[in-house]
């Protein structure tokens, strides 16, 4: 074996100039300095995370207490931690590109164009991958289980392990940033730009092997949500009892199960026609990228709803707790949502409708896309009816939503607009597009995952956020988001095409001038929110809300302590109707010693989701730079773990009835010492999370 | 879990909303949705199978390539092996001695790995008629279809080799029990597939 | 959102050449935009899409986009209005507004919320289809002048245009007779790109081994600009055409002078053409090989597409 041999043996194609450092140092120009920055940001932050760690004595606790817990709300909080942190970077690559549009006017700017490239492509496979999905499953994660009532997830293991592989694959994006490239083909990633023959390089390997991981992670997230959800109800939960988040989870559960089969081929195919010289969408030998095409979409369209359904059930329920009103029409919501995950799998076509169909296909997947919009406006009026003879109260999460209502029909309306071939063929792949789907993930998505995130934080944290910088960074959110992204909508239909590093109409450029503005006003907007948990964090004293219902809210997890003990339930509720939680609070029939206590059953904590996740990422950086003994070896890891798993009995810790007790007496006690508070009250530190109820109900 | 909760094993949408629902309900309930999740990925494997049937280009096509006799021996294997499959999840029902069920769940493992045996001779036959799947789409959408196929098989067979150590370890008890059941829809599942592989790649491309 | 610049203005500018604005209106239009006037400062910017529209094309589609647009206002319009309007009527601080708090669903109220969408949708659903079919790309317009065929082949960061009734070719270059219609057929020598003239006509994809067709007219004589939309790698943002539109005699004098350039495209020059690159200047060639767009096609995808292919064509 010669020297190149074994080389190529343990380091397969990886070399000194897979680093950026050395490619800046070789071209010393600002572009690659930028990736060069980008890179040492990654390794540097790296590195500060293992001082800190080892600096506060964190290791333990980190591993002992959060990666391998299997307990459903902590992994639920890691999701969204996963999804900050990635949010951070592909934000940051969202101002550099808005900085470069409108700098690269006839003129280069401040990045080239294979940066640019990259900067796309990282910045919507993040949001979309790692930022949208990982904060929706947390926040499913951590909300569904308390709200019907049961102690965990179906299968807390997989849940870890789905968590874990989301994770691997958000590392191998990062890890992209400090060794070599990531792909420069979109989040969509179409061959043959993709194939081999046009990118020899490793750039759409790391975008195959981190979508893939994150689609199997979000596969089993699915089976899992979806098993709890009509497995695992409490006693009296009844479908139609479930608060609507569930409803949206249980919807996007399924999109989830059926949706990511689409994906999960399209990029094998695609790996396979890398990798053994396969011909399904290569220009030659009979590959056809159509397939690819449609394949990709048929994940792609459902998925865009997998984003988007939680946030409606976010809305429904923050609009219904601070209209401090039964939800309007909860039938018709319920029915909505089906008709959307139904309705999400007819339409796919709509992304092509410029590959040369026939009219009349065009004019059947146009008009079944348009009747999308018929149950999303009846989402939309039912929360605006549950306002109606409400007492509204306008906290962040609420103006989060308001904003929502308002900005959201612009963006479905510019769909409706693209759902209409002829004008689809002119707006197509221009930056109207980009308008339209931030539009709709921005306001949509986002708000209600910033309003869920808001809303949630003091039952998990135990301590309310501020509202003052909560509202300052609404209003960073709302301007930020008009200035950045309706003048895109004029630029589209000014025939600007997207993905452009640099353009050559100056009329373009006022424009583009205020959208940049408009991002640095949402950087700011997230730089808020953390300054908003910083400062929550310091006063938290003041903010507690220990007895758990600091919004005087409605559904069974509003019921418990915050922070909740790790079994949730010191006894399994039993429901009668909807809105349970109100209802007992009306009657005074909450805030009850049980009878008797009984021993609980916990999952114990388990190495196999980190041991998975981390084999698996190994796996897949061993794959993109073809060193196949550590795909191997990570691939072999990963499944003799998950085989020895299964020959563990012992998995269960029981925490005694008398702990149990002793817990639940201690947190009665502090019930009884709180002051219930009236709602005009509920930003002030008088709220410790009783209600005052508001006013009386009467009993229908 | 106990017992008595595994007297259930279907598809049950409406009875869970009163009764606690025990862990065997959920977990075989899971499974049926990871086969569906998995029927997808092959029906759009097979949807691909049916675009790229005539992107031969130049290479080896169906008439070329198929051999009818040992895809035929092929599916009375697996089918075979689905029978004795059964025959192991009576034998763990009734049977007091877990002799029944290993043997069956031997015989099954034999099966499928005959079957392994067989596909790998099939492919081996047609790589020496040329008919590899960097030659053309229809060959490509050919090896992504049916090793797809054979390598759940193969992890059919590596679970069956797991459950028979279990089983050592363990005896049957009720999580083996419910481990095997699972092991049981995977692999009726697999010869599903395999009569769509069949009747749509060998046959049809036999008779065409 | 004036239609009635002069053409010249909105004219296709290659990247190499685009000269820069007189420096006043750059400056002023810089100042306005950074002071959030920009109805003022970037009006212009909409002449560059398809409401600048310069053909029937583009004018059918911007009728459809107005009536589209004008039916959604109604969509929008009670959103919102009602939205601010229930938000602070009954905001908790308002102690005269009603409160029900048990009130959670009516059925008139129901039929308000299922019935007009439904009923907009299906009024949309009409414009569409019809729209879909008046406008469908590959629908020979109607016209009295026979066609101008013109096939396309996209390349790497180019645009090839052979004109077969001429035995002419030209790159990075369209040019044709105002007033009478162009039928372009497409594919691709790479990778998938889009053909897009905003002022003229909708897009179409272009993708190897396969053909798709597109066909525009420009009322008048005129220069717009051409472009690929569709990522294609590192000189994508440079893959941007002039469209000349000239009168019949300009169109003739144009082909002559194509004639005399006297290069000749067949596979040779057409395979070092087709390397990956950015031209700074159009150029053409005065002679084609017979039948060469069709021996391009056949260079790709062999066998799978054959039945797709001709059906396309
Ligand atoms: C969820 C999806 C999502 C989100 C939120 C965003 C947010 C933003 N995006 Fe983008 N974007 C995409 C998905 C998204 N994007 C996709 C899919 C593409 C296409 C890629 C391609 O071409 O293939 C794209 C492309 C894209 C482009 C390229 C356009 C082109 O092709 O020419 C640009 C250019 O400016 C851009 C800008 C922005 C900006 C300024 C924001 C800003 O609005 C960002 C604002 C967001 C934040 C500030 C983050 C908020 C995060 C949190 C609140 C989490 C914090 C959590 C805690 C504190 C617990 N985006
Ligand atoms: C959360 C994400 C999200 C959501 C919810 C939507 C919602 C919709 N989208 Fe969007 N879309 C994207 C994300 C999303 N989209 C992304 C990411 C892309 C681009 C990907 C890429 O290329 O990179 C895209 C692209 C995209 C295209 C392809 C365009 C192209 O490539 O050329 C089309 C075309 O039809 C479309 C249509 C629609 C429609 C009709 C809706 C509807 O669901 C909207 C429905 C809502 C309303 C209509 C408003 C409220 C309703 C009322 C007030 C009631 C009354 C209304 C009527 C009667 C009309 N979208
Ligand atoms: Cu494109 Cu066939
Ligand atoms: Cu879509």
């Amino acid at each position: 074996m010669s020297g190149d041999d074994l080389w190529y043996w343990l380091l397969g194609r990886l070399d000194a100039k897979a680093l950026p450092f050395v490619r800046a140092w070789d071209h010393p120009t600002l572009s690659e300095f930028i990736g060069a920055g980008a890179g040492a940001m990654v390794v540097i932050g790296g590195i500060a995370m293992v001082v800190l760690l080892t600096w506060m004595r964190w290791w333990r606790p980190l591993f002992l207490d959060w990666l391998t817990s299997l307990d459903h709300k902590k992994i639920g909080i890691m999701y969204v931690v996963i999804a900050a942190v990635m949010f951070t970077r592909a934000l940051i690559e969202a101002v550099l590109m808005r900085t470069q549009q409108s700098l690269a006017i006839n003129a280069p700017g401040i990045v080239a164009p294979e940066h640019f490239a990259q900067l796309f492509s990282t910045h919507g496979t993040i949001m979309i991958f790692f930022m949208a999905m990982p904060f929706l499953t947390g926040l499913i994660n951590y909300v569904v289980p308390l709200q019907i009532g049961t102690r965990d997830v179906a299968f807390p293991l997989l849940n870890s392990i789905s968590l874990m592989l989301t994770a691997g694959g958000a590392g191998l994006v990062m890890v992209s940033l400090a060794v070599g490239d990531f792909s420069t083909g979109g989040w969509s990633g179409y061959p043959p730009y993709t194939g081999k023959a046009f990118q020899p390089g490793v750039g759409p390997d790391y975008w195959i092997w981190a979508v893939t991981l994150s689609s199997l992670g979000t596969t089993l997230s699915g089976l899992n949500f979806a098993t709890t959800i009509y497995k695992k109800r409490c006693p009296g939960m009844h479908l139609m009892r479930m608060p609507l988040f569930c409803w949206t989870a249980l919807c996007t559960s399924v999109l989830m199960i059926f949706a990511m089969p689409p994906l999960t081929l399209a990029t094998a195919l695609l790996a396979l026609d890398r990798y053994a010289d396969f011909h399904f969408f290569t220009n030659d030998l009979g590959g056809n990228m159509m397939n690819y095409v449609n394949l990709f979409w048929l994940f792609g369209h459902p998925e865009v709803y997998i984003l988007i359904l939680p946030a409606f059930g976010v809305y429904s329920e923050v609009i219904s707790a601070f209209s401090s009103k039964e939800l309007y029409g909860y039938i018709s919501l319920v029915l909505a949502t089906m008709a959307i995950g139904v309705l999400s799998f007819t339409v796919w076509l709509h992304h092509f409708f410029t590959m040369g169909q026939s009219a009349d296909v065009n004019a059947v997947f146009g008009i079944a896309t348009m009747t999308i919009a018929v149950p999303t406006g009846v989402k939309i009026y039912d929360w605006i009816w549950t306002m109606f003879r409400g007492e509204v109260r306008f906290t962040a999460p609420m103006l989060f939503s308001l904003a929502f209502l308002v900005t959201f029909v612009l963006g479905g309306l510019s769909g409706i607009m693209l759902a209409v071939p002829p004008i689809d063929y002119v707006v197509h792949n221009t930056v109207f597009l980009v308008a339209h789907f931030h539009n709709v993930l921005i306001p949509g998505l986002l708000y209600g995952m910033i309003a869920g995130y808001m809303y949630w934080f003091p039952k998990a944290f135990g301590f309310r956020l501020d509202e003052r910088w909560g509202k300052i960074s609404f209003v960073c959110w709302v301007a930020g988001f008009y200035l950045a992204f309706m003048p895109l909508y004029v630029l589209g239909l000014g025939g600007m095409a997207r993905r452009s590093q640099a353009l050559f109409e100056p009329d373009y450029r006022p424009w583009l001038i205020v959208a940049v503005l408009g991002a640095f006003l949402l950087l700011a907007g997230l730089a808020t929110l953390f300054v908003q948990l910083f400062v929550s964090v310091r006063n938290r004293e003041a903010n507690r809300v220990p007895v758990g219902d600091p919004w005087d809210a409605r559904s069974l997890e509003w019921s418990i302590p915050a922070p909740p003990p790790e079994y949730n339930f010191a006894t399994i509720p039993h429901v009668d109707r909807r809105d349970v939680f109100y209802w007992r609070k009306a009657e005074e029939s909450t805030y009850r010693a049980a009878e008797r206590y009984d021993d609980i059953a916990v999952p114990k904590n388990s190495w196999i989701g980190p041991i998975v996740g981390f084999a698996g990422a190994i796996c897949a950086f061993g794959l993109v730079w073809h060193i196949w003994w550590m795909a191997i070896l990570g691939l072999v890891f990963a499944w003799v773990a998950v085989i020895a798993r299964s020959f563990v009995r012992d998995t269960h810790r029981i925490v005694p009835a008398a702990e149990v007790e002793a817990r639940e007496r201690r947190w009665l006690a502090e019930v009884e010492r709180a002051r219930p508070i009236p709602r005009r009250l509920e930003e002030t530190p008088q709220n410790v999370g009783l209600a005052e109820p508001f006013p009386a109900p009467v009993p229908a | 879990m106990s017992g008595p909760q595994l007297r259930h094993v279907g598809l049950n949408l409406t009875g869970a909303d009163t009764l606690e629902p025990g862990e065997a309900e959920s977990s075989l309930y899971g499974f049926w949705i990871f086969l569906m999740s998995d029927a997808v990925l092959f029906a759009l494997l097979f949807a691909v199978y049916g675009t790229q049937l005539a992107a031969t280009a130049g290479a080896p096509g169906p008439q070329d390539v198929f051999e009818i006799g040992p895809a035929f021996v092929e599916t009375l294997i697996l089918l075979t092996s689905s029978l004795t499959f059964g025959l192991a999840a009576i034998a763990m029902k009734y049977d007091r001695t877990r002799t029944g069920l290993v043997v069956w769940l031997c015989v099954s493992l034999t099966l499928g790995i005959a079957f392994l045996g067989f596909e790998l001779n099939d492919f081996a036959t047609m790589a020496s008629k040329d008919a590899t799947p960097d030659r053309s789409g229809f060959l490509s959408a050919f090896f992504a279809l049916v090793p797809t196929h054979g390598l759940h098989v193969t992890i059919g067979c590596l679970w069956i080799v797991v459950m028979l150590a279990q089983i050592a370890t363990f005896g049957p008890d009720d999580r083996v029990k419910l481990n095997l059941l699972r092991l049981g829809l995977f692999w009726h599942f697999l010869d599903i597939v395999w009569i769509g592989i069949f009747s749509v790649v060998y046959l049809q491309g036999v008779l065409r | 959102m004036t239609g009635a610049r002069p053409m010249s203005r909105t004219a296709g500018r290659r990247p190499a050449a685009a000269a820069a604005w007189p420096g006043r209106t750059r400056a002023v239009a810089v100042a306005l935009g950074a002071l959030g006037l920009l109805p003022l400062g970037g009006c212009g910017v909409l002449d560059h899409g398809f409401l600048g529209a310069a053909g029937p094309v583009a004018d059918e589609t911007r009728s459809l986009f107005y009536t589209v647009c004008v039916i959604l206002i109604f969509v929008a319009g009670p959103v919102l209005v009602l939205t601010p309007i229930f938000a602070w009527h009954y905001r908790l601080s308002n102690t005269k507004s009603a409160y029900r708090p048990q009130w959670g669903f009516n059925w008139p109220l129901e039929g308000f919320i299922w019935i007009p969408p439904a009923i907009i949708v299906v009024v949309l659903a009409v414009f569409l289809w019809r729209g879909t079919h008046r406008l469908d790309p590959y629908k020979p317009l109607a016209a009295d002048a026979s066609p101008v065929e013109v096939q396309v082949v996209a390349l790497d960061w180019k645009w090839l245009f052979i004109y077969p009734e001429e035995g002419v070719a030209s790159v990075d270059e369209l040019v044709f007779p105002a007033g009478r219609p162009v039928h372009l057929s497409l594919t691709s020598g790479t990778v998938m790109q889009s053909f897009f003239i905003p002022q003229l006509a909708g897009q179409i994809y272009a993708m190897a081994g396969m053909t798709t067709q597109l066909n525009l007219a420009a009322h008048k004589s005129g220069r717009f600009r051409g472009e690929n939309t569709q990522f294609n790698g590192m000189g994508f943002q440079n893959q941007k055409f002039p469209v000349l539109a000239e009168s019949e005699d300009g169109y003739r004098a144009w082909l002559a002078r194509a004639k005399r350039s006297g290069k000749t495209l067949d596979m040779d020059a057409y395979k070092t053409l087709s390397a990956r690159s950015v031209q700074a200047q159009p150029s053409q060639f005065g002679s084609v090989a017979p039948k060469l767009f069709k021996s391009i096609l056949a260079l790709d995808d062999a066998g799978a597409h054959a039945a797709h292919k001709e059906a396309k064509q």
